[in-house]
């Protein structure tokens, strides 16, 4: 199977030509949104962090910030510091500069003399870019070079009968055909982990799973927080999820059944190809802003109770199997598989039509929370700020 | 009529895919009926036998809880009368 996407210098293909607009902390992030809005082509991301942190912060928020420049969906990067940040706009810029070949160029706003000034050379030099990157023609790429991050928010009791098991199958499908998959939450495999773990392609593997469940919830005591205290949400519980385990359960089933070939840190890029999983927080945003640090050029989200969300980057194919839900948010949702639960679908031809969506959204078709121009964002932390 | 799903023969809960009002017949997909004896929202969990207090809850086959209190069969099961049980890492460690 192949898309038509944009081959990129390091071997890997986007899906989108995206002028990323980048702030390097949270005083930048007007001014990116303000160049973005002035330049066609152009995507910004609001940043609430890149200051004031400890130095465990820091290291995730510059991993996501270089992963995020060197996403395959992005063309080239502008930087927006400020210039008494902990990492300067500068130096971020040389930072990305030595992990990829595209453009990136990036200015101060206390240097440039405030952010009027700023905004002026800053939409010159994105316009210029954006020129540059509507030249690029797509070519023919192999399916194997989509990495799709899965992802599920909002859930009920539907999500771990009816849409995780498709999307599985869908995970499953893709890996047949030489793609790889990520899937992230790693709380949320807590109470299945012993599950999750038997897809593990080696015993290192298996335990790095069991490891990560018993590190994250040792985390949260620490912080005075009964992890299943947290989990699941009140709308969970509306949505008959009762406990983690049962939260859990349904959720690892988006995964699919192929063998789990690596286990990732947070916002890490992959090094191997099939089914891989990240240990990410349960938040659905600040998983989602990790896959895609990781790389992923696209997300399929999975919901019960129904979400909004979107990715500046890339784009977020969203689909429940609650037929309430869906005809109530149809604005928000891309695909109803609903019939599930009717009877009406099976899992196997769910897998099939989700399989034609993504090859879609591969090879340009906007999903509805790209078309509205959504662009959440959440950045794990693991400290307070200082 | 009401409908739910049972996900795996070991279970001891199946999930209504349609609110039940106390005394309707649900019929379980994968097996069976049973008469609910209080009101099941939709996407809600019925008890398909007597769970006495300190029971394990069976979906997808796996444990999702204990029981903290006993649940008549056609009882509503949710996270008002189960809890999440504590893993244990270290055994399942290969």
């Amino acid at each position: 199977m192949n898309f038509w996407g944009y081959k990129r210098a390091d071997g890997r293909a986007g899906i989108r030509n995206h002028v990323l607009i980048l702030p390097t902390c949270a005083c930048g992030s007007e001014t990116a949104r303000i160049v973005a809005s002035q330049v066609r082509g152009a995507v910004n991301i609001i940043f609430n962090t890149g200051c004031s942190d400890v130095q465990a912060n820091t290291d995730l928020s510059q991993k996501i910030l270089t992963g995020f420049a060197c996403n395959p969906n992005v063309f080239c990067v502008v930087i927006i510091g400020l210039g008494c940040e902990t990492v300067p706009h500068a130096k971020l810029r040389e930072k990305i500069q030595s992990m990829t070949s595209k453009p990136v160029v990036s200015f101060g706003i206390q240097e440039e003399g405030g952010t009027l000034k700023t905004i002026s050379k800053a939409v010159r030099a994105a316009r210029d870019l954006a020129a540059e990157a509507a030249l690029q023609q797509k070519e023919l790429c192999d399916i194997s070079e989509l990495l799709l991050g899965i992802e599920c928010g909002g859930s009920d009791a539907t999500s771990g009968i009816a849409s995780n098991p498709a999307v599985g199958e869908l995970s499953d499908k893709l890996i047949d055909l030489g793609a790889s998959t990520l899937m992230s939450e790693s709380i949320e495999w807590i109470g299945g982990e012993h599950v999750l773990a038997k897809r593990a392609a080696t015993p290192e593997l298996h335990n790095k799973i069991i490891k990560i469940c018993a590190d994250y919830e040792a985390h949260l005591k620490a912080a005075g927080q009964d992890c299943r205290a947290g989990q699941p949400t009140p709308g969970n519980k509306f949505g008959g999820l009762s406990t983690i385990d049962e939260k859990s359960l349904g959720c690892i089933r988006k995964g699919g059944t192929r063998p789990i070939v690596e286990v990732l840190n947070q916002a890490e890029r992959p090094t191997k190809r099939g089914a891989i999983v990240m240990d990410t927080a349960g938040y659905d945003i600040s998983s989602v802003t990790s896959m895609v640090a990781a790389g992923c050029n696209a997300i399929i989200f999975t919901t019960g109770r129904g979400t909004p969300t979107g990715n500046a980057i890339v784009p977020v194919l969203k689909v429940t199997a609650n037929a309430q839900t869906y005809s109530w948010m149809e604005d928000n949702i891309d695909a109803d598989l609903s019939g599930i639960i009717a009877g009406e679908l099976t899992i196997a031809a769910a897998g099939d039509l989700l399989l034609e969506k993504i090859h879609d959204v591969c090879n340009g078709r906007l999903t509805k929370a790209e078309a509205y121009g959504f662009s959440d964002i959440a950045v794990d932390h693991v400290c307070r700020f200082v | 009529m009401a409908n739910a799903i049972l996900l795996d023969k070991k279970d001891n809960v199946a999930t209504c895919t349609a609110a039940a009002t106390a005394g309707e017949t649900i019929k379980i997909l994968g097996g069976g009926e049973i008469v609910c004896v209080e009101d099941i929202p939709i996407w809600h969990k019925v008890a398909l036998k007597k769970i006495s207090a300190g029971d394990k809850i069976f979906k997808y086959g796996e444990i999702i809880g204990e029981a903290s209190a006993d649940i008549a069969a056609g009882g509503w099961v949710s996270h008002e009368n189960i809890f999440s049980v504590p893993r244990d890492y270290e055994s399942e460690m290969i």
